[in-house]
């Protein structure tokens, strides 16, 4: 049934007075049948800029090889991997929202699953090309996967977690992209049903002939339900794997057990600091306020403050551990994080990671836009730090202080990260353009349960009990997109 | 004879679709099909859908990834070449899970999706069946094959009592082909 009535102690997910399914289409759809306005154009050119800036910097390291980039004998890994496992991280939200959300029948997924899934994939591919361009000879990077022994002496090391980072993403990004796509097939056929001209030929060929019969969304549900299933072991493995490749090393201060549920947290951390930078833009220049509530805003920053705390508790143990294990290479390791050369870079690390999201226990700043949006930012900064501060720090203090050094990155580097940000956005801004930004079926299942009408229809009827529509109202007063006159008319 | 080939009761509410449904068949008139801008929740029971039988195929291309998985590694690193890593067993176990685990779901997830596409003629290109271009946006349609169902002021009555906005008396079966 689509209308179930929902409690009204539940906070709606859709606001707005008679809101019908054809505005649900009209709103969503506004950016991607209309010309970009002003904003979208300046952010298209600044981000296409920084994506030139990538291309460019990556051919000159393929050029001249990876000595572009500031590594030496004693730091192998520097900037390359840290933004590598930034970006995998930021990939995590997407497939989470999606995924474990879905699982946990958490509705309010249904309107910023679209693009947290769009940008698990821009991100992903972000990844990858470091990945790539960190191999050295990058035309050679197929031969991480098990070919037959003529392409070499030996087949691939599967005891390797290198090699098992390669199925793991390889698979991650496949999965997550035949789950957006599949997801994305009836909107773009509301687009294409729309549309004429060369747009709907084009669109028609995007929609694979979907035509929302009663078998199709049958598939379609249980499709969603499975891989749903199958991608939050999926998600959980990824990360955990990447921090496998640290993990199972010797060095001080990455050979811990505490790695992968440590790096799983602050990959849905940084994830959806990352989807709550992108989405604060979006509902605002968009006009989605009515579909991405301050509901949802305030969903994403408690997960957010949930994750950092646990990211905040496994620094705190593994310092202790490292001192109470009694292993004095390990305790080294981490009284040089914070007190060494880099202890600049450990501070900012514990100062964004540890103590800002913990602002977020105030209500005043978990509903509030721009502090939200700072924050997130912030989040960003301090989850490239922690990468930079293991990878850097654990590997500058070699096993002979002979080989001790610093890292410094050269422009190469600087541009290839500066540059990758102007891909992800460069893609995304594509993304808003010509898809819909909203997954608009599923935003249409929700309107005539959770939705702000639904529910003052209900407490129009007069069968709610007063206190509850006494908490109804009060739980409205935060948010931006309901005015103190539409709460007063609530009886 | 007229020449309509199909009826169709478009709805702007899905309850009244529902409502539709159920009027349609107490009076015995065979529904071809419901297509919706979302999914609908209880439809397949009311139209006698049997439930999908995806998540068996999704399970059958699990255990192939799982099996295809292990064996790759088996022939690879203890089979074709052992290699002797600090005299440690070729044959290491714990290390087989990760590719395995990976190898599983991706054949789950490929196969499966695979199999929705093919089961629902869904693939790039394919000219789409629609019959009522608003079928996508805001109305719920219902299909009725008008050669089986003759009776047709009875269906128009069915249907604008149930809460049909609309409805509309096809010649052509799907109108979204150019």
């Amino acid at each position: 049934m689509s209308s179930h009535n929902e409690s009204i102690l539940r906070e709606p997910l859709i606001t707005g007075k008679d809101i019908t399914y054809a505005q649900v289409t009209n709103d969503i759809l506004l950016p991607v049948e209309n010309k970009p306005n002003k904003a979208w154009w300046i952010g298209f050119t600044l981000a296409s800029l920084g994506a030139l800036l990538w291309v460019f910097c990556v051919s000159y390291t393929f050029w001249v090889g990876i000595g572009a980039w500031g590594l030496n004998k004693t730091v192998g890994w520097a900037w390359d991997i840290t933004d590598f496992v930034w970006w995998v991280g930021i990939g995590h939200a997407g497939t989470l929202i999606s995924a474990v959300l879905l699982l946990f029948r958490q509705n309010w997924r249904n309107s910023i699953n679209r693009s947290a899934e769009a940008m698990t994939i821009f991100a992903v591919i972000c990844a990858a090309t470091y990945v790539v361009s960190h191999m050295g000879r990058p035309w050679l990077a197929y031969w991480i996967f098990p070919l037959p022994n003529q392409f070499g002496s030996l087949w691939v090391n599967f005891n390797s977690p290198l090699v098992w980072d390669a199925f793991a993403i390889s698979t991650y990004f496949t999965v997550s992209l035949v789950f957006w796509y599949t997801g994305l097939l009836p909107d773009i056929s509301s687009v294409r049903d729309r549309a004429i001209g060369l747009k709907r030929r084009i669109y028609s060929i995007l929609s694979f002939g979907w035509n929302g019969s009663v078998k199709t969304w049958q598939r379609f549900e249980i499709v969603s339900l499975v891989l749903a299933g199958i991608s939050t072991p999926l998600v959980l493995s990824v990360h955990t794997i990447v921090s496998m490749d640290f993990a199972t090393s010797v060095i001080p201060g990455w050979h811990t057990t505490i790695f992968p549920p440590y790096f799983v947290a602050g990959a849905i951390f940084s994830g959806f600091a990352m989807v709550q930078t992108l989405l604060l833009v979006m509902r605002k220049v968009m006009n989605f306020e009515n579909y991405i509530t301050m509901f949802h805003i305030e969903s994403m920053n408690k997960i957010i403050m949930t994750t950092g705390s646990i990211v905040g508790i496994a620094y705190l143990t593994e310092f202790f551990i490292a001192w109470y294990s009694g292993s004095e290479y390990e305790l080294y390791a981490f009284q040089n994080r914070a007190a060494g050369p880099y202890w600049w870079a450990y501070w900012t690390m514990m100062t964004c990671n540890v103590i800002s999201p913990q602002l977020f226990w105030f209500k005043k700043i978990r509903r509030s836009i721009p502090i939200s949006w700072v924050l997130s930012i912030v989040v960003n900064i301090g989850m490239w730090f922690e990468r930079f501060v293991i990878i850097v720090t654990s590997l500058h203090r070699d096993y002979l202080p002979s080989s001790w050094a610093m890292f410094y990155p050269t422009w190469t580097d600087v541009g290839i990260f500066v540059g990758s940000i102007g891909v992800f956005f460069t893609l995304f801004l594509l993304f808003l353009r010509f898809l819909p930004g909203i997954a608009i079926a599923e935003v249409k299942l929700l309107l005539k349960s959770a939705s702000l009408q639904q529910k003052a229809k209900l407490i129009a009827e007069g069968h709610q009990a007063p206190e509850q529509v006494e908490f109804f109202k009060d739980s409205l007063v935060k948010f931006d997109s309901i005015t103190q006159e539409e709460i007063n008319e609530l009886k | 004879m007229s020449s309509t080939k199909y009826i169709l009761g478009s709805f702007a509410d899905p309850d009244d679709m529902m409502h539709g449904i159920d009027k349609l068949q107490e009076n015995n008139i065979s529904i071809y099909d419901c297509f919706t801008p979302m999914p609908i929740h209880g439809i397949e029971a009311k139209l006698g859908v049997k439930p999908s039988r995806l998540p068996i195929a999704a399970f059958c291309f699990g255990i192939t990834g799982l099996v295809s998985g292990i064996s790759l590694l088996y022939y690879t690193i203890v089979y074709d070449w052992p290699m002797n890593i600090g005299g440690k067993p070729a044959l290491a176990m714990p290390d087989f899970v990760p590719v395995s685990f990976e190898l599983t779901i991706l054949f789950c997830a490929l196969g499966m999706v695979a199999t929705f596409f093919f089961r629902n003629h869904l693939f790039p290109g394919r000219a789409p069946r629609v019959m009522d271009l608003r079928a996508t946006d805001d109305r719920f349609i219902i299909a009725i094959d008008a050669k089986e169902n003759t009776d047709y002021e009875k269906i128009n009555s069915l249907l604008k009592e149930a809460g049909a906005v609309d409805v509309l008396h096809n010649e052509r079966k799907y109108v979204s082909y150019e």
